[in-house]
């Protein structure tokens, strides 16, 4: 063999380049955001800031999150929690129908409520509607880590003299810290961008506010102040995850198989529980469905516009497919770096994105607007416009999928492949790969569902002409025209339910059950 | 190939008659933390190396270079002749080279037979499934498991039946060199030794070139016809078993492999006096006063020792007594009244405060005074 200069092992820098590029572009709407703050000048932005209407949505705002989310965890760990550890009867049909209400968006459940109750309105419907919708996001993954965890541990802290309470407290609720901090986190962000849901029943937040704005001055120097404050609420909450997180990791190499984890015998409280349960998910699924269902009867055959519902039926497939498949792949090189080579570095690449994605749809829809109408006119009202869009407000879904999928997939193992006689590319594909698979499919799904359900981007970016389900749910229901939306409200939650079972099914396999 | 101390009585049937692998000066870095320190290693064809050392003395990063996991930042490797790092780059998929990790590393998407069969292709099994499975059901009956088993899953088989699955797998493609990094460490001590027989029965059977990295000094002593000891990020000795557990280069080693006894000595020509009495010592390069090495099992309980002691006090392991002495003084040496820890078979010859009497079996070993 001739002296030629040593190839290191497999290049990590072209990845964390790649990292890069696409950290980079997804920080377009927020240096959109920040440039438009810029050069407003500081004594508007002062003047825009600094007054009652915004610490009035402040308010509402943080009041929203402070409410919601603690009710998210509570159903969410403890549906969790008596789904997978306790001899709950049912528990399987259970464990399907605590995730069920995730392909019922937010402002479908919105429409429902406030088509059965007009009066419905203000904060505590807001939390109402926004807990029901959104407490599955905790559900799912911290179900999927207590069937996982290591039943040897808590058996040890009961020969400890634990007794159940003490080691759920003491011993299970840590070791969930993962999922419970990243499905708030989850959750808070919903609660930042949502739209739809929030404006159906006149409750005010800094989107629906900013929102307003926009359509009454397009980019106007208020809307963009108010998205200013938004972004600082989204790094206050991205803070408080990191700090919740800590330094944890979970990947698990075990010997020999894992004992099962013993359920433990509800007794007395077996029909308070059931009960709880019932009422979770008819107030979560039933009544939605029982809306829907009642707009389609009220509403007749009149209301299925064959030559309506087809084209949005398959554009939002399209889209969906596209934008879910085009995520994974964008969100890959940024999962590998954080489980492979966790630094500073890798912690800032993932911070940018989830910036992005907590803005709400329409300022990252307005900065895409705005930057490709200057830059790239061309590309405007494209498909590539609307998917770049999609893909930067829905990486952290992929992301986190893929991260947890990664943890499960070791370095080691991809050596032994190598010492087996496969290429460096071979092993990573066959093993690295196909063991992240099932994490990628879920957070394809969840991709997926959130572009079925997606509103204010979509609304601004769409190619004229193009009329997704939710854009067009929304058109009618707008207009009160609430008969005339049910069929498009009836698709949205067909095509999020399989995805929705595909994503519970993932959640169980990628957590290695 | 240089070593950490010149060591004038190698047992020359042992040495290497062909080298199939050798390191030279291998330097590796951490970020700022230097791991390998120029390490120096020769294998010979067909031999069994173990690199034995405390954590964190860079046993296993020697292993991940010489498997090409990782990249020398100095140094070269040469595998069979040719210059796989350091002059030249061979990635690790074309060393041929077989790996056992700690923990078997199976991969979990996969059968047993499917894990055995991964790095089979072509030119292992010609004549498609049939001859691929015959292979498979051949590898598995070489490491003494069911055919049954290869429909199972990793998760499904006991931790020892997977590093044997695991040690199948590598042998699939009847590597040149077997690398076992720690594979026995996460298992029982009973199915420790057992699946460590059963290892070596293999590889010697196959013929394999192999080295092992374990902190188990038995483990090393046992398995291999060569033990380097590392430390540091270096080699403090090598040699066959029997040379560097009997006549380690250095305290730290002594100490390292097993237990000792040291005691201040005087040296004059091949002659030490120490509490124990005068004892020989062979190729002695110093003189005056030393530490000198004995083991344990080199000092026996006899009516008739010339030396004297009193028996401090006991533990009793079953087989063995620990028994700790406390040593009269000799006249005309140097030390005296030192306690020594020795190994007995009969607990009832020593109690606490009882006389005894010492006597001192072969030679000793002379260190420099720090």
């Amino acid at each position: 063999m001739g002296a030629q200069a040593p190839r290191p092992p497999w290049g990590i820098s072209s990845l964390a380049i790649l990292a890069i590029l696409i950290a980079s572009f997804s920080l377009i709407p927020l240096a959109y955001v920040i440039y438009m703050t810029a050069t407003t000048g500081w004594e508007t932005v002062i003047e825009l800031v600094i007054r009652p209407r915004v610490g009035e949505l402040l308010l509402n705002t943080i009041l929203l999150v402070l409410l919601t989310v603690p009710l998210c965890l509570v159903l969410g760990v403890g549906g969790a929690w008596l789904v997978e550890r306790t001899t709950l009867r049912g528990y399987r049909w259970w464990a399907l129908g605590l995730a069920a209400p995730l392909a019922i968006h937010g402002f479908v459940n919105s429409y429902a409520w406030a088509s059965a109750i007009p009066s419905l309105a203000g904060l505590s419907a807001g939390t109402l509607i926004a807990t029901l919708s959104y407490f599955p996001l905790i559900y799912i993954p911290v179900a999927a880590t207590l069937g996982r965890l290591d039943p040897a541990i808590e058996q040890l802290a009961a020969s400890l003299g634990l007794g159940p309470w003490a080691v759920f407290f003491r011993v299970v609720l840590p070791q969930l810290r993962i999922p419970m901090a990243g499905g708030a986190l989850l959750v808070s962000l919903h609660l930042l961008s949502e739209y739809g849901a929030f404006a159906m029943i006149r409750f005010d937040t800094f989107t629906t506010a900013i929102m307003v704005q926009f359509q009454s001055t397009f980019n106007g120097a208020a809307g963009n102040m108010l998205a200013s404050v938004l972004v600082f609420l989204c790094m206050i909450l991205l803070l408080a995850e990191a700090k919740a997180r800590g330094n944890a990791r979970y990947a698990r190499v075990g010997f020999g198989a894992q004992g099962l984890a013993t359920r433990l015998h509800l007794g007395r409280y077996e029909i308070p529980a059931q009960c709880s349960l019932l009422g979770l998910t008819l107030m979560a699924a039933g009544v939605p469905m029982y809306s829907v269902t009642r707009w389609l009867i009220a509403g007749g055959i009149e209301v299925w516009e064959p030559a309506k519902l087809i084209p949005a039926l398959t554009q939002t497939m399209g889209y969906g497919l596209a934008g879910a498949s085009l995520t994974c792949i964008v969100a890959f090189p940024m999962a590998f770096l954080a489980v492979r080579h966790p630094n500073w570095f890798s912690k800032l690449l993932e911070l940018s994105n989830y910036i992005t994605s907590s803005l709400p749809g329409i300022v990252v829809g307005l900065a895409f607007v705005t930057v490709s109408i200057r830059l790239v006119p061309g590309i405007y009202q494209s498909a590539y416009v609307l998917l770049a869009a999609y893909i930067l407000l829905f990486l952290p879904r992929a992301l986190v999928n893929l991260r947890s999928g990664l943890a499960q997939a070791p370095r080691e193992l991809e050596e032994a492949a190598r010492s087996l006689g496969r290429s460096p590319t071979i092993a990573f594909v066959k093993v690295t790969l196909r063991l992240t698979a099932p994490a990628a499919a879920g957070g394809a799904a969840l991709v997926f569902l959130a572009i079925v359900n997606e509103l204010t981007a979509t609304l601004l970016l769409a190619p004229n002409g193009t009329r997704t389900l939710a854009t067009a749910f929304w058109a009618k229901s707008s207009e009160i025209d609430y008969a005339g939306a049910a069929p498009y409200a009836l698709l949205m939650i067909l095509i999020a339910a399989p995805m929705t079972y595909l994503l519970f099914q993932q959640s169980k396999k990628a957590a290695g059950q | 190939m240089t070593e950490a101390a010149p060591r004038p009585h190698k047992i020359t049937g042992l040495m290497p008659t062909v080298t199939f692998l050798r390191t030279t000066e291998l330097v590796k870095s951490f970020g700022a933390k230097q791991v390998l320190n120029g390490v120096n290693l020769a294998i010979a064809e067909g031999g069994t190396t173990a690199i034995v050392g405390p954590s964190g003395s860079g046993k296993t990063t020697l292993l991940r270079l010489i498997a090409g996991f990782e990249n020398p930042d100095g140094g070269t490797i040469e595998l069979n002749g040719y210059s796989v790092a350091g002059n030249a780059w061979v990635p690790a998929h074309k060393r041929e080279i077989g790996y056992v990790a700690q923990d078997g590393a199976l991969f979990p998407h996969l059968s047993i037979a499917q894990n055995i069969a991964f790095g089979l292709e072509r030119q292992w099994a010609s004549g498609g499934r049939t001859a691929r499975a015959k292979r498979v059901a051949e590898l598995l009956d070489m490491v003494s498991l069911e055919s049954s088993m290869g429909a199972r899953k990793p998760h499904e088989i006991s931790g020892g039946q997977q590093q044997r699955v695991a040690l199948a797998r590598a042998l699939a493609r009847k590597p040149k060199l077997m690398l076992l990094d720690e594979p026995f460490s996460a298992l029982d001590a009973g199915l420790r030794v057992a699946t460590r027989k059963a290892v070596a029965d293999v590889l010697h059977k196959a013929e394999v070139t192999t080295i092992l990295v374990t902190h188990d000094q038995g483990e090393a002593l046992s398995f291999a016809d060569q033990v380097a000891v590392m430390r540091g990020g270096t080699l403090a000795q090598t040699g066959s078993p029997f040379s560097v557990y009997t006549r380690p280069a250095d305290r730290d080693t002594a100490e390292f492999l097993g237990d000792a006894v040291i005691l201040d000595a005087m040296l004059q020509g091949s002659l030490a006096g120490c509490s124990l009495g005068w004892i020989p010592v062979r190729h002695a390069t110093i003189q005056g006063q030393v530490r000198l090495m004995l083991r344990p099992e080199q000092i026996r309980i006899t009516a008739d020792g010339p030396i004297k002691g009193t028996v401090v006090d006991t533990v009793f392991f079953g087989p063995e007594t620990t028994v700790r002495i406390k040593l009269s003084p000799v006249e005309g040496v140097i030390g005296g009244g030192e306690i020594i820890t020795i190994r007995h078979w009969n607990a009832a010859m020593a109690r606490p405060g009882m006389k005894l009497n010492l006597r001192v079996i072969g030679e000793g070993v002379a260190f420099p005074t720090e």
